[in-house]
C-alpha cells in the first residue's frame, strides 16, 4: 500500500572520494538532522506538538508547519530536501514528491511514482560550471572595461566641469572688465581720443581671445562627439554621419566629400582635428541639441496598422522606416547654435546633471542608441533620452542600476502609452541581446554592459562550495 | 474575440471603421436586428392573439399504434396542414405540424436528436364532432385535441398542464411562388399575408396597399448594406404555449440576462440566432454566441419542458397575466380567493423549418432533465484534466512565453491544467499551422508541457485563409466542401485571416474530413496533449449582416437561414470526432466551443463568449451558465478576469472566486489588456488566487463524479436552488448564488468592496456546514455572512458526503494517485450519504471496458460504510482514504475499521468547538469495502 513506504532511506553522498553514510528521515537537509532523532517523540518545529517518532514520514500530515512529513507529500506546506551530489542540494516542496515529475536530479523526489528519473547531477553540475566559468570570464573582462568606463568617464565628467568653469569664468571676467572699462570711461571726464581707441582695441583683443577659446571648448566637444567608438580619432565614417556637413548640399555627404573635409587623411587624432574643425564649424550640429528638446519615443516600433496587418505579408520583415525621423526636425536649432554661448554650456550641464551610476560608469552610453533587428521590428535603446532608473516591482532594494524604464511613450492603438523595461545585465558588450511584448505595447529588454558588471568575489567559483556531506 | 478584428479590418475598411468604433463600451445595437428590423419577426409579431383560422378536420385523423395524424385546414386561404403526435417514452409528447403539401420540402433539423425517439401507444378515449380525447398513459393524462378552432390541451386530472393555440397564434407561411412566377404559372388568387391572419375582412378591404407593401419583407428584405435575397418567400412559422398555473419560466439560452426569463410585453421577444456579438450589453434579450430553444416552467407542483426544435432564427415572446401586478395585488388576490390562476404565455416564432415540439412533462425537475437527456444525449463525459484549472491569454506571445508562464506558476505554486493558444499561433491564422517564428518547434513544446503532466488547447476556427499555399484550403476546394453563395460559388467573407472560405460543416462528408485533419500525421506539431478550442463559428463573418453569413447562402440544397443555429454544434462535433479518432478511439476529447446549440452537450465545453472585466459581468457568469445547465450544457464557464479591459485587483481574486466553484474554470484576456497571471498583482493576491485553484483541485474528485452523473442521467452540474428545492419559492429567482450537485452552496462575492452577503440556506430540514469554519447554520433562513477579501461563502450540506484531495500538486495528472479525505456532513437526523466515482480520468474505457470504481458512501448508525454500485467493473486505484472528517459528530469511544473480516482501532481526534471527528489515516483503498464504526 501507498501509505506503507520507507520511513529512513540512506543517503549517499560523496565528498572527497570518499563515501559516508549517514542516517536521517527522507527529505531532512543535514541541518535540521538533530530534530528528528530516532526512537524518540517528534516536537513539530513550530513547537505546536509532539508526535511519537513512528509518525514522521508516515504519509500523514501531523505538523501544521509539515515538518514531520519532509519526505512526503502528506503536507501542504512542507518541503523536502534533495542532496544532489555533483550538482548542489536544493528544496523543493514537498507537494512535489512522488508526482510522477523528476525535480531532484539526483531522483530522490520520486521514490514510489513510478516515474522513471536519471540521475542527471553531475551533467548538471558540469554544466553549471560551465556556465559559471563563462560568466566569471565575462565578469572578469566585463570589470575591467567597467573600470576603464569609469576612468574615462570621469576623466570626461573633470574636462567638462572644468570647461564650464572656465566659461564661467570666463563670462564673469568678460563683465567684470566691462564693468572696469565702464568705469574708466566714466571716470575720464574729458575723453581722450588715444586713449579711448587704446582701449577699445584692448577691448577688442580680448574678445577675440575668449571667441578663441570658445571655439575651441566648441571643437574638444565636437570631437568627443564625433568620435563614435571613444577611440580617440574621428574616422571618415564618423563624420560621414554628420549629413549637415554636405560640402555641395546635395542631401547626400559622400565618403569623398569627407575625404575632403578632413584634409584626405583617413582619421584625425585631436591635434590635426584642427584643421578639419575650421572646415565644418560653420555646419557643424552638436547631437547633444539635436537631441533637444522633443524627441520621438526612445524605443521605436513601427505603428499597430503596419504590426498586424489583416491580410497579408505578416512574416515579411519590415523596412526600417523610422530610423531618422530626426534630421528635419531641427532647423530651429542651426541658428542659435552659434550664436548662443550658453546652449553648449547648458548642454553639459544638463549632461552633467544625469544619474550615470555611483562612479559615472553608464556616462558612455549618453548620446548613444543602441539597435536589435528582429524578424518583425528593429528596436533601437537610446539610454538616458527618456529612461529613468526604474526598480523592479516587490525588490524595493534592488540595484537600482539593473532596470530602466521608458514611459509614457506614444500611444498604441486603442492601447495604453507605450513603455518599457530595459533589464541590464553584465556583458563584454553593450548590446541589445532581446525584447519581447509581454503585454501589449509593454515591451521588454534584455541589454548587456561592462557597467553592470560586478567585481568578482571569488577568483574560483565553486559550485560544489556548499555540498553537503 | 471581436474587437481587434474590425479595428484591424478598418485598414481595409475604412466603412466598418465607423461603425465599429464607439467611445463608450457598448455593444452597438445598430448592427444586430430588432423584432422590427427582421421581417417575419415583425410580420408574426403583428398578429395579435384571437379566434384561430385553424381547423382541425377530424375526419382525416388516422391513429396506428403510436403516431396519430390529423389534417388541419387555414379557413382563410385553404392550406393544408399535417399534423403528427406522438407520445413518447418517459413522459413526453411530440407535435409536429407541416404542410400538407408543401411545393417543396420544408428543412427538418437533422443530427440534434440523439435516435428517433421510441414511442408509446396512443389510445382514443372518445371523440365526438369537437374533438378528440386520447390518452397519455398511465399517469391520467389526457390530450385533447379541439377541432374548430384548432387546439391542443395536455391534462392531468382535471388540471390543464400545458395548451397549444389556445391564443391562436398558430401561423404557417406556405411555401409559395413569387407573385410574377405564379401570375404566369396559374393566375390563381392567394393572399399574400400571414397565414394566420384573422383580420380576412380588413384584410380584403386594402388588399392592394397591403399587399404591396408586404411584398417588402417577403421576397427580399435589406438590413444596412445587406440584402438579403428570399428565393423561397415567407416561410416563417409560429405556435403559441400557455401554461397555466405557472409564473416561473426559465432556459432559451443564451443571453445575458437574469436566471428567471422575463415578460417581453412592450420590448423585443428573446432572440435566438447565434451572433458574434462585440462587447455584449447585460440584462436584455439580444441574441448571442449560442441558442438552444428549450424553456423549463415550474412551479411548487411540477416542472415542465418545451423543446422547439428549429435551427432557423427564432424569437420567443413570454408573457404572464400575473408580470404587471405588485406584490400587493397578489396578495389580494390571495386573500379575496380571486379565480384568476397565474398563467404564462409563451410564442415562439422561427423563419423557416418546421414546428417540431416536445412537450417534457417532468414532473420533477430531474425528470425533465432526463427526460430532455433522453432525446438530445447528455454532457460528456470531459477528461478530468479538463476540470482543472486552464490559463489563457490572447495570446501567449511564443514558446519562451508559454515555458515562463508554465514556469511562473511552479514558481508560486500554483496548479494549472492547461495552457492555451489563441490565434497569433498559427501562420498567419491557417489554423492547424504554427507561426514558424514564435512556434518553430511546437512538438518540444507540448513535449515540455507533458513532462510537467500538463497539456495545452490550441485554437480551430472554422473560417479558412483563401490562400493557394494552404493545405487546409486546397483540400475543401478541390472537394468543394465550402459553404456557397446564392449563385452557386464558394461564399466568402471576412474574418480573421482575412479573406476566408466557410467549410459545409452540414455535410456530413465534410465533418468526416474535418476530423481527419487532427490526425497527428496531418495536423503536424501536434501531439496527444493538445485539444482544441472551437471560437468564431456562429459562424463570425466580420462583413456579413449582424457579423454572420447571408441568409441566402447555401448549404447544399438548404439555405443558411435553415440551418444557420447549428452550424457551430457541426463544428464541435467534427473536432471531437476529430480528436476521438487520432488517438483510435481510446481517448475523451476536450473542445471548447461558442456557438452552441441542442445537442451540444455531446461534444464538449462552452463559454460565455467575450465579456468584460466589469462586476456585472462577473454576476451575470451565474444566471448564464445555470440556463445553460437546465437545458443540457452542465459544462459552462465564462472568461475569469474578464475578457475586454483589465479588471482591478479586487476583480480579478473576485473572478477567481467564482469561477472556482464554476464548471469550466478557464481565465483569459484581451490582446490589449495587461498581463493577469494570477502573480502579478503582489503576494497578498497571489496568495488569494493561489488557496482558490488548491480549493478547486482539492474537490475535483466531487466535481469529477457529478459530471459522470451529468453524463448519466443528465442532472446539471451546477444547478440553480430550485432544482433540489423545487416546492421552496423562495428559490425561484435567486441567480446570485447556486448549488455544485446537490451537496454544495456556494455565494460567491460579486458586489466591490463587499463586507458581507446575504446567503439563502434552503431546506426547512436541512443544516449547512461553512466548508472552512465547520461552522453549521440551519436551512430556510437568509444567513448574513461578513466577508473579507479571502471569503468565499461555501456550504456543504448536512447529509451529503463529499470526497476530496487535499494533497497539493502541479497538476490533476499529478494527483492521480493521492489519497481521498472524506468530508461527511451529518443531517439532523446524523445521516449521510455521498459517492465515490474513480477511473483513469482519460480514455473511454470507463465505457468500453466497464473500468471504473463507484461506491456508495453512507454514514446511518453510528457507521460509515462504503459498498459497491458496480460490482461488475473493473478498476484499480493506488488512492486510499488518509482522513475522514465527520462533521457535526460526537465524541466516541473507540473507532474500529472493520475490513476482510478484521477490526482495527483507528486514532482519532475530537473537535468540541465545532463537533468535528477526525479519523486519522485509516487507510484503507479506495475501492475496498468496508466500515468505520463509531462507538
Amino acid at each position: 500500500m501507498t501509505c506503507l513506504h520507507l520511513l529512513l532511506t540512506l543517503v549517499f553522498a560523496v565528498s572527497l572520494g570518499t563515501p559516508v553514510e549517514i542516517q536521517r528521515p527522507r527529505g531532512v537537509p543535514l541541518t535540521k538532522k538533530q530534530f528528528y532523532e530516532e526512537g524518540k517523540p517528534f516536537t513539530c518545529l513550530d513547537g505546536s506538538r509532539t508526535i511519537p517518532f513512528d509518525r514522521v514520514n508516515d504519509d500523514y500530515c501531523d505538523c501544521k508547519d509539515g515538518s514531520d512529513e519532509p519526505g512526503t507529500a502528506a503536507c501542504p506546506n512542507g518541503s523536502f530536501h534533495c542532496t544532489n551530489a555533483g550538482y548542489r542540494p536544493m528544496f523543493i516542496p514537498s507537494s512535489r514528491i512522488n508526482d510522477g515529475i523528476c525535480d531532484c536530479c539526483d531522483t530522490t523526489d520520486e521514490y514510489n511514482s513510478g516515474a522513471k528519473c536519471e540521475n542527471t547531477c553531475k551533467e548538471l553540475g558540469r554544466k553549471e560550471r560551465e556556465v559559471l566559468q563563462k560568466m566569471a570570464e565575462i565578469t572578469k573582462e566585463g570589470f575591467l572595461l567597467k573600470q576603464q568606463l569609469i576612468e574615462e568617464a570621469k576623466k570626461g565628467r573633470e574636462e567638462k566641469q572644468g570647461k564650464v568653469t572656465d566659461m564661467q569664468e570666463n563670462k564673469k571676467q568678460l563683465e567684470e572688465k566691462v564693468e572696469a572699462l565702464r568705469t574708466v570711461k566714466e571716470a575720464a571726464e574729458q575723453p581722450e581720443k588715444e586713449a579711448k581707441e587704446r582701449h577699445l582695441k584692448a577691448w577688442e583683443e580680448q574678445k577675440a581671445a575668449i571667441r578663441l577659446e570658445k571655439d575651441k571648448a566648441k571643437m574638444a566637444e565636437a570631437f568627443l562627439e564625433l568620435d563614435d567608438n571613444s577611440d580617440g580619432f574621428v574616422s571618415v565614417s564618423e563624420l560621414q554621419s554628420h549629413a549637415e556637413l554636405d560640402p555641395d548640399a546635395d542631401g547626400t555627404l559622400t565618403e569623398t566629400e569627407v575625404q575632403g573635409l578632413m584634409g584626405g587623411a583617413a582619421q584625425v587624432d585631436t591635434s590635426t582635428f584642427e584643421s578639419v574643425w575650421t572646415n565644418i564649424k560653420d555646419k557643424y550640429h552638436s547631437e547633444v541639441s539635436r537631441k533637444e528638446p522633443e524627441e520621438p519615443a526612445p524605443v521605436e516600433t513601427p505603428p499597430d496598422e503596419v504590426k498586424e496587418p489583416a491580410v497579408d505579408n505578416d512574416s515579411e520583415p519590415y523596412p526600417e522606416d523610422d530610423i531618422s525621423e530626426e534630421d528635419d526636425e531641427d532647423e530651429d536649432d542651426k541658428d542659435d547654435y552659434h550664436e548662443d554661448d550658453d546652449k553648449v554650456r547648458v548642454n553639459i550641464e544638463k549632461e552633467l546633471s544625469f544619474d550615470f551610476g555611483p562612479d559615472a560608469e553608464f556616462t558612455y552610453m549618453y548620446s548613444q542608441c543602441y539597435e536589435l533587428s528582429t524578424s518583425e521590428y528593429i528596436y533601437r535603446l537610446c539610454p538616458f533620452n527618456r529612461a529613468l532608473w526604474g526598480r523592479e516591482k516587490n525588490r524595493p532594494e534592488n540595484n537600482k542600476y539593473l532596470v530602466m524604464k521608458y514611459e509614457h511613450g506614444t500611444g498604441c492603438w486603442q492601447g495604453p502609452n507605450r513603455s518599457t523595461t530595459v533589464k541590464l545585465t553584465c556583458g563584454k558588450e553593450t548590446v541589445v541581446t532581446s525584447t519581447s511584448e509581454p503585454s501589449r505595447c509593454e515591451y521588454l529588454m534584455e541589454f548587456t554592459t561592462p557597467a553592470v558588471c560586478q567585481e568578482p568575489a571569488n577568483t574560483e567559483p565553486s559550485p560544489h562550495g556548499h555540498e553537503e556531506l | 474575440m471581436a474587437v481587434i478584428s474590425i479595428e484591424r479590418m478598418g485598414l481595409l475598411s475604412v466603412v466598418c471603421v465607423s461603425l465599429f468604433f464607439s467611445s463608450t463600451f457598448a455593444v452597438d445595437r445598430g448592427n444586430f436586428k430588432t423584432c422590427d428590423q427582421s421581417a417575419f419577426c415583425k410580420r408574426q409579431r403583428a398578429l395579435k392573439p384571437g379566434q384561430s383560422p385553424y381547423r382541425a378536420l377530424l375526419e382525416t385523423l388516422e391513429l396506428s399504434d403510436s403516431r396519430l395524424t390529423l389534417q388541419l385546414i387555414n379557413d382563410n386561404n385553404k392550406v393544408h396542414l399535417l399534423l403528427e403526435l406522438y407520445r413518447l417514452q418517459g413522459n413526453m409528447t411530440r407535435v409536429k405540424i407541416n404542410e400538407l403539401k408543401p411545393l417543396k420540402p420544408r428543412f427538418e433539423v437533422p443530427d440534434v436528436l440523439i435516435a428517433e425517439p421510441p414511442t408509446e401507444p396512443l389510445s382514443v378515449l372518445s371523440k365526438d364532432d369537437n374533438g378528440v380525447v386520447l390518452s397519455l398513459g398511465a399517469e391520467n393524462q389526457r390530450l385533447i385535441v379541439s377541432a374548430r378552432p384548432f387546439r391542443l390541451d395536455i391534462m392531468e386530472g382535471p388540471e390543464v398542464l400545458l395548451s397549444l393555440n389556445s391564443r391562436g397564434l398558430l401561423a404557417f407561411e406556405h411555401l409559395r411562388l413569387h407573385k410574377d412566377t405564379q401570375a404566369q404559372a396559374d393566375g390563381a388568387e392567394v393572399k399574400e399575408s400571414v397565414d394566420g391572419d384573422q383580420q380576412q375582412d380588413e384584410g380584403k378591404k386594402d388588399e392592394d396597399g397591403e399587399s404591396e407593401k408586404e411584398e417588402d419583407g417577403l421576397w427580399e428584405e435589406t438590413f444596412k448594406s445587406h440584402t438579403d435575397t428570399k428565393p423561397n418567400g415567407p416561410t416563417s412559422i409560429s405556435l403559441d404555449f400557455s401554461l397555466p398555473g405557472v409564473e416561473h419560466v426559465y432556459g432559451i439560452p443564451e443571453h445575458a440576462d437574469d436566471l428567471k426569463l422575463k415578460t417581453t410585453d412592450g420590448g423585443d421577444p428573446y432572440r435566438l440566432y447565434n451572433l458574434d456579438v462585440f462587447q455584449y450589453e447585460l440584462y436584455n434579450p439580444m441574441a448571442l454566441y449560442g441558442s438552444i430553444p428549450v424553456m423549463l416552467a415550474h412551479n411548487t407542483q411540477r416542472t415542465m419542458g418545451i423543446f422547439w426544435l428549429n435551427a432557423a432564427e427564432t424569437w420567443v415572446d413570454i408573457s404572464s397575466n400575473t408580470a404587471g401586478k405588485t406584490v400587493f395585488g397578489k396578495m389580494l388576490d390571495f386573500v379575496q380567493g380571486s379565480s384568476e390562476k397565474p398563467q404564462t404565455d409563451v410564442r415562439w416564432i422561427s423563419e423557416s423549418g418546421i414546428i417540431d415540439v416536445f412537450i417534457m412533462l417532468g414532473p420533477k425537475p430531474s425528470k425533465v432533465f432526463s427526460q430532455y437527456a433522453s432525446l438530445t444525449g447528455t454532457q460528456s463525459f470531459p477528461p478530468l484534466a479538463s476540470l482543472g484549472y486552464h490559463q489563457c491569454r490572447w495570446n501567449y506571445n511564443d514558446q519562451e512565453d508559454v515555458k515562463s508562464v508554465d514556469q511562473g506558476f511552479d514558481q508560486h505554486d500554483i496548479p494549472y491544467d492547461f495552457i492555451w493558444l489563441d490565434i497569433e499561433h498559427a501562420d498567419g491564422k491557417r489554423y492547424f499551422t504554427w507561426d514558424p517564428h514564435k512556434f518553430p518547434q511546437p512538438k518540444e513544446m507540448l513535449q515540455g508541457l507533458m513532462d510537467k503532466r500538463r497539456k495545452m488547447v490550441s485554437i480551430v476556427d472554422p473560417h479558412i485563409r483563401v490562400d493557394s499555399g494552404y493545405k487546409i484550403h486546397n483540400e475543401i476546394t478541390s472537394k468543394d466542401f465550402y459553404v456557397k453563395n446564392k449563385d452557386g460559388k464558394n461564399y466568402e467573407g471576412w474574418c480573421w485571416p482575412g479573406n476566408s472560405g466557410y467549410p459545409d460543416f452540414t455535410k456530413p462528408e465534410m465533418r468526416a474530413w474535418w476530423a481527419s485533419m487532427f490526425a497527428y500525421d496531418q495536423y503536424e506539431g501536434s501531439m496527444e496533449n493538445l485539444f482544441t478550442w472551437n471560437d468564431m463559428n456562429e459562424p463570425s463573418v466580420f462583413n456579413g449582416p449582424e457579423v454572420t453569413m447571408h441568409k441566402d447562402a447555401l448549404h447544399g440544397k438548404w439555405e443558411h437561414r435553415d440551418i444557420h443555429n447549428i452550424y457551430g454544434l457541426y463544428v464541435q462535433m467534427a473536432t471531437a470526432e476529430g480528436q476521438i479518432q487520432r488517438s483510435g478511439g481510446v481517448e475523451r476529447p476536450f473542445v471548447l466551443t461558442r456557438a452552441f446549440f441542442a445537442g451540444s452537450q455531446r461534444y464538449g465545453a462552452v463559454w460565455t463568449g467575450d465579456n468584460a472585466a466589469e462586476w456585472d459581468h462577473l454576476k451575470i457568469s451565474i444566471p448564464m451558465c445555470l440556463s445553460l445547465g437546465l437545458v443540457g450544457v452542465s459544462f459552462c464557464g465564462a472568461d475569469v478576469g474578464g475578457f475586454f479591459k483589465n479588471p482591478s485587483t479586487e476583480l480579478l481574486v473576485r473572478w477567481y472566486q467564482t469561477g472556482a466553484y464554476q464548471p469550466f474554470f478557464r481565465a483569459h484576456a484581451h490582446l490589449d489588456t495587461t498581463r493577469r497571471e494570477p502573480w502579478l498583482f503582489g503576494p497578498e493576491n497571489t496568495a488569494l488566487i493561489r488557496e482558490v485553484i488548491r480549493q478547486r483541485y482539492a474537490l475535483l474528485p466531487y466535481w469529477y463524479q457529478l459530471f459522470y452523473q451529468a453524463h448519466k442521467t443528465g442532472m446539471p452540474v451546477m444547478r440553480p436552488l430550485w432544482v433540489d428545492y423545487p416546492k421552496d419559492t423562495a428559490t425561484f429567482t435567486i441567480d446570485d448564488e447556486f448549488l455544485i450537485g446537490s451537496d454544495l452552496l456556494v455565494h460567491p462575492v460579486t458586489e466591490e468592496g463587499s463586507r458581507g452577503v446575504t446567503a439563502y440556506l434552503p431546506g426547512a430540514e436541512e443544516v449547512w456546514y461553512d466548508v472552512h469554519t465547520f461552522q453549521k447554520h440551519n436551512g430556510a433562513q437568509n444567513l448574513y455572512i461578513p466577508v473579507t477579501l479571502s471569503s468565499i461563502p461555501v456550504f456543504q450540506r448536512g447529509g451529503s458526503i463529499i470526497p476530496r484531495k487535499d494533497r497539493v500538486r502541479r497538476s490533476s495528472t499529478c494527483m492521480e494517485n493521492d489519497p481521498y479525505t472524506l468530508y461527511v456532513a451529518l443531517s439532523p437526523k446524523k445521516f449521510a450519504e455521498g459517492e465515490l466515482y474513480i477511473d483513469d480520468g482519460h480514455s473511454f474505457n470507463y465505457d468500453t471496458k466497464k473500468e471504473f470504481i463507484h461506491r456508495s458512501l453512507t454514514f446511518a448508525n453510528n457507521a460509515l460504510t462504503s459498498s459497491n454500485l458496480c460490482p461488475d467493473c473493473n478498476f484499480l486505484t493506488s488512492s486510499w482514504i488518509e482522513k475522514v472528517l465527520i462533521l457535526g459528530a460526537s465524541k466516541p469511544s473507540k473507532v474500529l475499521l472493520k475490513m476482510d473480516g478484521k477490526e482495527t482501532p483507528v486514532d482519532f481526534e475530537f473537535d468540541t468547538s465545532m463537533s468535528v471527528l477526525t479519523l486519522r489515516k485509516p487507510g484503507m483503498n479506495a475501492g475496498a469495502d468496508w466500515t468505520l464504526l463509531l462507538q
